[in-house]
């Protein structure tokens, strides 16, 4: 059957695959044919999320990216990828005056230096095929608008989104292209820390009425869009980035 | 910990309104100044200075100052 959009044969590492979109990504990616290596921190949720991957040939390895050595070991254990969608990330809501040293880190950490590091380290040793495609979920937080109490969030997404520009330059020759997704607000467990803040009557409610579709995003919704950059539909797309957002930024807010 | 010192930086986390507004007795949430911004800031100092985590849920039933204070002290 004609299908542009196929994964078939190709083999995808997705980072932050334990749940939120990583999971989606993961479990959408397989049921298109690719091969897929899940990480991710736990243990046990990433078990589950390889329970749901349809068909076989899937691969599983524990890393907690924050960590280089378990960096370079999950580099080591990699086959040779033609797809990498780098979803691992955590969100915090910290005001500008209540900002230390520690939550800089831990989140630059997470967000920005791991998939950074761990991107380079793939293409050092040669694990990234000549046609491969590599993503990298960013937001329309630092990339297009901010929201009170995100300016962190906001700075380390904002960090991809200039990195993805550069290096879609440094491997063009090598035949690797590199884009972003800017995802708007899909509720997952990333959040949960702000729904415990708020509640979801207040604030959700009224972010809610700011997205012209009329609602928040699924992960389906930024798996499909990773789905397209994985495949060669994309094959003359690099660069380039995703606005997978509901129409929010529509609105100028 | 004080009730003083919690109504201190309770007031820290404001710029307009007059110290002399707060006390024990303060219905925070009638401040002109109280909006999300403000209870997003009193979150985070209950979270800096009292290492004690609290909703916003918490802070809507919570009327008075005091009455935060004694919902801090009882986590």
């Amino acid at each position: 059957m004609y299908n542009p959009f196929s994964l078939k044969g190709k083999t995808i590492l997705v980072t932050g695959a334990s749940s939120g979109l990583g999971q989606s990504i993961a479990i959408e990616a397989s049921k298109m044919g690719a091969s897929i290596i899940i990480t991710g921190r736990n243990h046990v949720h990433l078990q589950q999320t390889y329970n749901m991957l349809e068909g076989d040939n899937h691969q599983k390895i524990v890393a907690d990216l924050a960590n280089i050595d378990d960096i370079k070991l999950l580099v080591e254990q990699c086959p040779l990828l033609d797809g990498c969608v780098n979803c691992a990330g955590i969100a915090k809501l910290i005001l500008i005056q209540f900002i230390k040293k520690e939550s800089v880190e831990d989140i630059f950490n997470i967000n920005t230096f791991a998939p950074i590091l761990l991107t380079s380290l793939l293409v050092k040793k040669k694990k990234i095929k000549h046609g491969a495609s590599i993503v990298f979920i960013s937001a329309v937080s630092g990339v297009y608008m901010s929201s009170v109490g995100e300016s962190l969030y906001s700075a380390t997404k904002g960090a991809l989104h200039g990195f993805v520009k550069g290096i879609a330059l440094d491997l063009a020759p090598k035949g690797i292209r590199v884009n972003s997704i800017t995802p708007g607000l899909v509720p997952t467990n990333i959040l949960n820390e702000a729904k415990e803040m708020f509640s979801e009557d207040d604030i959700f409610e009224r972010r809610k009425k700011q997205y012209p579709l009329g609602r928040f995003g699924n992960p389906e919704d930024i798996a499909f869009g990773s789905i397209y950059l994985l495949s060669d539909a994309s094959k003359w797309v690099t660069g380039s980035a995703l606005l997978i957002d509901g129409g929010l930024t529509l609105n100028g807010i | 910990m004080e009730l003083n010192d919690f109504i201190k930086n309770f007031a820290g986390q404001f710029d307009e309104t007059p110290v002399e507004l707060f006390s024990s007795k303060t219905i925070f949430k009638e401040l002109e100044e109280w909006n999300s911004l403000t209870a997003l800031s009193i979150i985070a100092m209950i979270d800096e200075e009292y290492e004690k985590t609290i909703t916003g849920a918490n802070l809507r039933s919570s009327s008075t100052i005091e009455e935060l204070y004694s919902l801090v002290l009882s986590k």
